[in-house]
């Protein structure tokens, strides 16, 4: 008799539980982000009226982008290797976001310097850390380089190099 | 078998007792339900809570009715509709703002005085984690429905807490975006943070009172000298007519009647606060919509988080993560982590006297640290300060266990 009560129990267990991991997968699935959402895709920026010392933001994948002509008197940001070339001219292009965590820093181009709000982070004109609590630099998104525009969602072989260097972040 | 008397009528007080023992229920709730005679106008505190969550959600209701929970309209529903056309649609919106905020004045007052007293030892372990379960709920009950009027801070206040999710270097950005819906706050984010505020985290807390009110009954209420009462036998001194030599009084009326004088208090001031000094629970920053491409100059939470938010800030991006991680958890272990056996004021218990008092003042430290820009000298308080707070609690366990017993305690 008991026997038979314990099997039903682990039957009527078993099937509950496959039902109740079955729920939380389709739930887990509901939280994910729509397919619209994730196709929202390539943002194309022209880069050739860009003025030295001037921040641009864009916006990719609903995220603020800047885009910098990196001007020569900031010797070590002009040198830097995250720098982006377009038609000879060095562009700093980054998400937007304190890597601390995630205000948007604003541009003082007198400093030459970003300075975050927030926490009181700090970053230079290449998007390297001057001051934390940001643990790492400003972070480059994908990109493509097309003449003197600038492709961003997709990686072009100028993207895989930085990414091979570990520049990217 | 349980007996039904064919002659009662309907609805008499035997027939209602037949069916529901309403005499049985209003004994074990209220008439015989016991509370030492030895407390204070800080044992009133749990029923202002209940009192301000009622509230909040007759106030909530109200402004469901009217709020839109769409990013291009959340903001204009609740600030044009809501308080420029709905009749009284303000009188809703204040008295759910400020009640918002002066409930987590009076859950720090509940919470302290459970500390000075305490009462999460001996039998009352569970009325203090079941407490802090539902500080908790509230905190995600706070948030979610600060995200709702999709203000500029909503929308950046969303920003930095779904952040906190990746975890710092782990770089858990698909939890992010999982938890968001989306690669920053939008529609899916608004749609499942005003779900959780108007269903969910109200069912939570709901059931988590049960069980705070539940976790009560047997370990019954502390009181001013942390005395053990025989409640049995008080209970039975009151019963036999010796009222004045019993310890405790019943629930209802007796500590009622106390209750709800406290509570007529509470509600002149909280009144006062919606009528005539509503704004300090309405950032005026948050009176702009929404605007994901620019970041207020100064990012603070409400006042009941800065303390946390403070201990997050000092500190490099990891070590920050795990210092505000423990200043969330900390609590909770509060009764593991108090070694001494005594129950009784933290004025009579030697070190433990200094360790509460330093905790108060350091947390209202953060506080007032966590508002102010992050710059010079308050850097240097505010670091001193959080530290602090780690400090005294990995010190609680030495400083209790060489605490004296108190005589007459077991």
């Amino acid at each position: 008799m008991s026997d038979r009560r314990d099997f039903f129990g682990k039957a009527l267990g078993a099937f509950a539980g496959l039902g109740a991991l079955g729920a939380l997968y389709a739930a887990k699935r509901t939280w994910d982000p729509l397919p619209s959402v994730k196709a929202a895709g390539f943002t194309t920026i022209d880069l050739s009226q860009a003025e030295e010392n001037v921040l641009y933001t864009e916006m990719w994948r609903g995220k603020p982008i800047f885009v910098l002509k990196v001007p020569k008197k900031d010797q070590k940001a002009y040198e830097d290797k995250r720098l982006i070339e377009v038609g000879g001219d060095k562009f700093f292009i980054a998400i937007g976001l304190c890597t601390h965590l995630g205000c948007i820093p604003a541009y003082y181009p007198d400093q030459y310097k970003f300075i975050c709000a927030c926490h009181g982070g700090q970053f230079n004109a290449a998007g390297e850390v001057l001051k934390s609590p940001p643990p790492s630099p400003l972070v480059i998104p994908p990109f493509k380089v097309d003449g003197k525009k600038v492709v961003l969602g997709e990686a072009g072989p100028e993207y895989k190099k930085l990414k091979e260097a570990g520049l990217v972040a | 078998m349980a007996h039904f008397d064919p002659n009662a009528k309907p609805f008499s007080h035997q027939w209602m007792n037949d069916r529901l023992a309403v005499d049985t229920l209003k004994r074990v709730l209220s008439t015989e339900y016991w509370i030492p005679k030895n407390i204070n106008f800080l044992w009133a505190m749990g029923m202002i809570l209940a009192a301000t969550f009622g509230v909040l959600l007759i106030s909530g209701i109200f402004l469901l009715m009217y709020y839109i929970p769409d990013t291009q309209l959340a903001f204009d529903s609740v600030n044009h509709t809501i308080m420029g056309e709905v009749g009284y649609g303000w009188l809703w919106r204040h008295m759910h703002g400020v009640a918002a905020s002066v409930v987590f004045l009076i859950i720090y007052i509940h919470m302290f005085t459970g500390i000075y007293y305490g009462s999460y030892k001996r039998g009352r372990e569970l009325i203090w984690l079941s407490g802090m379960l539902l500080f908790v709920t509230f905190s995600a009950e706070a948030f979610s429905g600060y995200m709702l009027p999709w203000g500029q801070m909503s929308y950046w206040a969303g920003m930095v807490i779904t952040n906190l999710f990746s975890l710092g270097s782990l770089d858990f950005q698909g939890l992010v975006e999982w938890i968001r819906g989306d690669y920053v706050p939008g529609q899916a984010f608004l749609g499942r943070f005003f779900m959780l505020h108007v269903v969910l985290l109200p069912l939570a807390i709901m059931g988590l009172i049960v069980l705070h009110f539940g976790t009560l009954r047997i370990p019954h209420v502390n009181n001013q000298d942390g005395e053990e009462i025989d409640f049995e036998a008080e209970a039975e001194k009151w019963k036999a007519g010796l009222r004045k030599e019993s310890k405790v009084i019943p629930f209802n009326p007796v500590f009622m009647s106390k209750d709800v004088f406290v509570l007529g208090i509470y509600f002149i001031i909280y009144f006062y606060l919606v009528f005539y000094h509503f704004e300090f629970a309405m950032d005026p920053v948050n009176f702009d919509p929404a605007d994901p491409l620019k970041t207020p100059p100064h990012i603070y939470p409400e006042w009941y988080f800065l303390w946390s938010y403070e201990i997050l800030r000092p500190f490099p991006k990891d070590p920050g993560l795990v210092a505000f991680g423990f200043a969330q958890v900390i609590f909770f272990l509060l009764p593991f982590l108090d070694r001494s056996p005594n129950v009784a004021p933290a004025n009579r218990r030697g070190p433990f006297k200094i360790w509460f008092w330093v905790l108060l003042v350091d947390m209202i430290v953060l506080t007032i640290m966590g508002k102010v820009p992050p710059m010079g000298i308050y850097t240097t308080i505010g670091t001193i300060a959080a530290w602090v707070f780690i400090l005294l609690w990995v010190a609680l366990p030495f400083i209790t266990k060489m605490e004296k017993p108190i005589r007459g305690q077991k």
